[in-house]
């Protein structure tokens, strides 16, 4: 094999990862600017009255930053639906904990 | 290489067909952080119940220094780019690369747990310490069993570059990057949630 091909070789191989993940540097570094430009906005809620939204504006911007960095950084939105099930399961019922144990105490409380 | 090795190689299987066709290493790290949700559930449900209860020592609104935590926190999002860009690397087969960026990714890493070293110091010098009250002792868990989370990373990204200079990763050298970074960005989704529900929206 020469060089040429060689280089061509791994080229596609790199091409092949990319498509198999669906994402290139670029892109990664474009979610990244993304999620910072998000950070920013939350981190503006404590400077500045969002009012009645700083609730909403906050939790919505923690579940899509939430998200984006599991689909796009850790690939669940490419990779095979039973890795999404076994990450999925254990979120779904990390909630169900934590809404039981919370309405538990709002009816139980003294 | 054939197409069926290929293939193989491809889903991280070490040319060993698994029942569901996928990495055994990859589906299990899943379970573990799927399990990994339950425990940081019930930590941040106690949080949640908890962080109203101060009978005595400083309130949460008192000990939060938003600005110097919100730069941590951007610090460790922006390890997860360098992670990703690391895993890039490594399925690139740019060994260079690879050990260039898990090492920026340990550096952020161990920055953040620097800063929260800190803020845990500044915080006891105000005088919260772990059983000063039901805020303090479910606060200092919940931010305690992340950071141990992130030191431990920190301990596997540093051990991996080791193994990478002396090239004795046995199999899919790109899959034990993955995993690893599979790990780590759980760990910043985690503390997304923490600098919501914690820091930014008050008791």
């Amino acid at each position: 094999m020469t060089a040429a091909t060689e280089t061509h070789s791994e080229h596609d191989h790199s091409h092949d990862d990319h498509a198999q993940h669906g994402m290139s540097n670029a892109g990664y570094i474009r979610i990244a600017i993304i999620l910072a430009a998000m950070t920013a906005l939350e981190v503006s809620t404590y400077y500045v009255d969002f009012g009645a939204l700083f609730m909403p504006v906050l939790l919505v911007l923690m579940v899509v930053k939430f998200f984006i960095v599991v689909s796009y950084f850790m690939h669940l939105k490419f990779d095979n639906k039973l890795f999404s099930f076994c990450f999925y399961a254990g979120l779904f019922l990390a909630v169900m904990v934590y809404v039981i144990a919370l309405a538990t105490f709002k009816f139980f409380a003294a | 290489m054939s197409d069926v090795a290929v293939h193989e190689a491809d889903h991280g299987t070490h040319g060993h067909t698994t029942t569901t066709g996928l990495s055994n290493n990859k589906v299990a790290m899943w379970l573990f952080l799927g399990s990994e949700c339950l425990l940081f559930g019930g930590l941040i449900s106690t949080y949640m119940l908890y962080r109203g209860r101060v009978s005595e020592g400083p309130r949460p609104g008192n000990v939060f220094d938003i600005p110097f935590t919100s730069v941590s926190s951007f610090i460790l999002l922006m390890s997860s780019l360098t992670m990703v860009l690391a895993v890039s690397a490594a399925q690139n087969r740019d060994d260079r690369g690879t050990t260039l960026w898990l090492t920026i990714t340990a550096l952020l890493g161990a920055t953040f747990v620097g800063g929260q070293v800190y803020e845990f110091t500044a915080m006891y010098n105000e005088g919260l310490g772990f059983t000063t009250s039901l805020f303090g002792s479910s606060f200092y868990t919940l931010t305690g069993f992340h950071g141990v989370h992130v030191t431990v990373g920190i301990i596997m990204l540093m051990s991996l570059v080791g193994i990478i200079k002396r090239s004795t990763i046995p199999g899919d050298k790109a899959e034990v990057v993955e995993l690893i970074g599979l790990y780590w960005h759980f760990v910043d989704v985690i503390w997304i949630i923490i600098f919501t529900l914690v820091y930014l929206i008050p008791a």
